[in-house]
């Protein structure tokens, strides 16, 4: 009776259907063809990875459609192509990623952090770069105009935005003015950002004479580009929330208003964090309206409401655009691609604290 | 506590479309109303205007008198959420707030209306709440816990005990244990008997087992067609809507030769 059990036999569901190696072993005739055909035209990685993608494309599609049929081929073949441009997608995005971090990570001291570009002359620069002493100087001004002029452009759009979209929700009845909000902040979605700024500045110059630049025109500038983005995202969240939990509290004899606060919102809060991040990281990296309207500075400046300021893009513009020294570069480049590491740290950041946010409110389901 | 409900000439409309029309019902206190009939024929839209409910739905209004114990729910200077807080209602679907716990869902009532209570009295309300609704024994050790986590029975009946929390006088249920297995529905059958002692309960029902077996009194409602009005057709005790109804059309539903 063993002898049924020792003879190996192949399924019956299975028959008809390749074996797992059997795209691995593709793959590697893929890129051993891509690697010769790479070498005919002049070899590079790139050429050998598009080659032998190409290869793997057809043959892996070719020997699918001859083992196994028509419909498994051109679902293969969908398969190679959606992670093709997965790949694709991704690409840039670590290229990014890796370009910044090969060339701000040299730039990144304590020193760059904490001290501003006050007394950093090219007379440094040129020191540094001729006897290898340590770059001067550093973004310690720029990250205080990011976090301040970010914070207040959120204490303005955020209660904005937010009340918006709870209007939208949870009053309109689709009437004209709900109408006319919606278009309005779609055509506010579309405003190119330095609009924005000449908007701003022209604002606060006839408010406060011309020329008034602070970080708080620089805020209302950038409330401008974030509250069309905290009431789309905000509406969107408040209207999944279920009627049935809004019928719940209204059956209790709970107010309108008090459903809205203590019910609505609080379901709805992992959503509505997650958006005011989405708008914060959309506008942390403007420098056309910050240009305009905060100016810019070399020295430390907390106050929002007086004076010029500096923000992270603003300060790698001009790091970029007139070197502190003209004739030495390389100190003003690095610290350009040191801010640009930072200015990514901060919106990684920004994402990570969302998240924990989003944990922290989220519905709770757990038993 | 409990009061009773008369409702005369009542017709209820969405916008242009009269969707109940002309009903006449006296409901008494400290009693089961069952409300039976096929789907769409208003029995849940008439339900929810016993509490101005239905009023949430843009564009729904009613022309006739609810009276609360003599008093119209629908006089202009009366404010629904006076209304809401003394005639409670229990959901077709379990709807806990899934941002509370368990002991915050049953006192939702008081802390939403920010009305202050002390600890000792808080925990007084939630037991009392939670024991009126069955539910103490299976959830008295995880108070803490979201109300979500429970099962569909056990959230239904949280409902409810947030529902009696507020002590209302009157408790509207629309077609309670339509999402819930035979125990738990045999759980708020057994729950509906023990409410009747203090309040007033309706209750909307696709089952006509269970309308019989919890109900002193069953109104029936039916729709002519798609697009008429719903109207009451018979309103009686119990006993007699399902034994020997006075209408052919609900003799024909009771007995399970609809149409």
């Amino acid at each position: 009776m063993a002898n049924a059990t020792l003879t190996p036999r192949r399924s019956q569901l299975t028959k008809g259907k390749l074996p797992n190696w059997a795209m691995w072993a593709v793959l590697a005739g893929a890129l051993i063809l891509g690697a010769a055909v790479a070498a005919l035209v002049g070899f590079s990685i790139i050429s050998w990875a598009i080659f032998s993608a190409v290869f793997f494309i057809i043959a892996g599609t070719a020997v699918t459609g001859v083992a196994e049929g028509g419909r498994k081929a051109r679902n293969r073949l969908a398969l190679f192509l959606i992670y093709g441009a997965f790949i694709v997608a991704l690409l840039p995005l670590l290229s990014v990623i890796w370009t910044v971090l090969e060339r701000g990570v040299p730039g990144l001291s304590y020193n760059f952090l904490f001290t501003s570009m006050n007394g950093v002359t090219g007379a440094i620069d040129n020191e540094s770069v001729a006897e290898g002493t340590p770059v001067l100087g550093g973004a310690y001004h720029a990250i205080v105009g990011t976090l301040q002029i970010t914070l207040w452009a959120t204490l303005i759009s955020v209660p904005i935005g937010l009340l918006a979209a709870v209007y939208l929700v949870e009053y309109s009845t689709g009437g004209s003015l709900a109408r006319a909000i919606t278009f309005f902040v779609d055509v506010m979605t579309g405003i190119p950002s330095i609009v924005a700024g000449l908007f701003a500045a022209a604002l606060f110059g006839q408010l406060f004479g011309p020329g008034t630049r602070t970080g708080f025109v620089a805020a209302v500038a950038l409330s401008v580009l974030m509250i069309p983005v905290v009431v789309r995202s905000t509406e969107e969240m408040l209207k999944i929330v279920p009627n049935e939990l809004r019928e719940a509290a209204y059956a209790l004899g709970v107010r309108k208003w008090r459903t809205i606060t203590k019910v609505v919102v609080p379901t709805a809060i992992s959503g509505i964090a997650s958006g005011v991040t989405l708008a914060i990281a959309r506008v942390i990296g403007e420098t056309a309206p910050i240009l305009v309207t905060a100016g810019f500075a070399s020295s430390i400046n907390w106050n929002v409401f007086g004076d010029w300021m500096s923000t992270l893009p603003t300060f790698i513009y001009y790091q970029i655009l007139t070197p502190t020294s003209p004739t030495a570069t390389d100190p003003s480049t690095q610290r350009a691609w040191a801010a640009a590491l930072v200015l990514i740290i901060m919106v990684m950041l920004l994402n990570l604290v969302a998240r924990l946010i989003a944990r922290l409110f989220a519905p709770k389901t757990s038993r | 506590m409990s009061k009773r409900i008369d409702v005369k000439d009542l017709n209820v409309y969405y916008s242009k479309f009269l969707a109940v029309e002309d009903v006449n019902i006296n409901i008494e206190a400290r009693s089961v109303t069952a409300f039976i009939g096929p789907s769409g024929c208003g029995k849940s839209t008439f339900l929810r205007t016993l509490n101005r409910m239905h009023e949430v739905i843009p564009g729904a209004r009613v022309e006739g008198e609810v009276l609360l114990d003599g008093d119209n729910l629908y006089d202009s200077a009366v404010d629904p959420v006076t209304v809401r807080s003394q005639i409670g209602m229990v959901f077709q679907r379990p709807n806990p707030f899934p941002t509370m716990s368990i002991r915050d869902n049953v006192l939702a009532g008081v802390k939403l209306n920010n009305r202050r209570i002390s600890k000792s009295d808080a925990d007084a309300l939630v037991e009392k709440s939670l024991r009126g609704a069955n539910l103490w024994n299976e959830v008295k050790d995880r108070l803490a816990r979201p109300g979500s986590g429970l099962s569909g029975g056990q959230q239904q009946r949280l409902c409810i005990a947030r529902a009696i929390a507020v002590s209302p006088e009157v408790i509207l249920m629309d077609e309670p244990c339509s999402a819930l297995d035979p125990i738990s529905t045999l759980a708020i059958e057994d729950l509906i008997n023990d409410l009747k002692s203090e309040y007033t309960v309706v209750i909307v029902t696709h089952n006509m087992q269970q309308a019989a077996r919890v109900s002193e009194k069953t109104a029936f409602f039916n729709i002519a067609g798609t697009g008429k009005p719903g109207k009451l057709i018979e309103y009686g005790n119990t006993t007699d809507i399902f034994n020997v109804p006075s209408e052919k059309a609900t003799e024909d539903y009771v007995s399970g030769r609809f149409g």
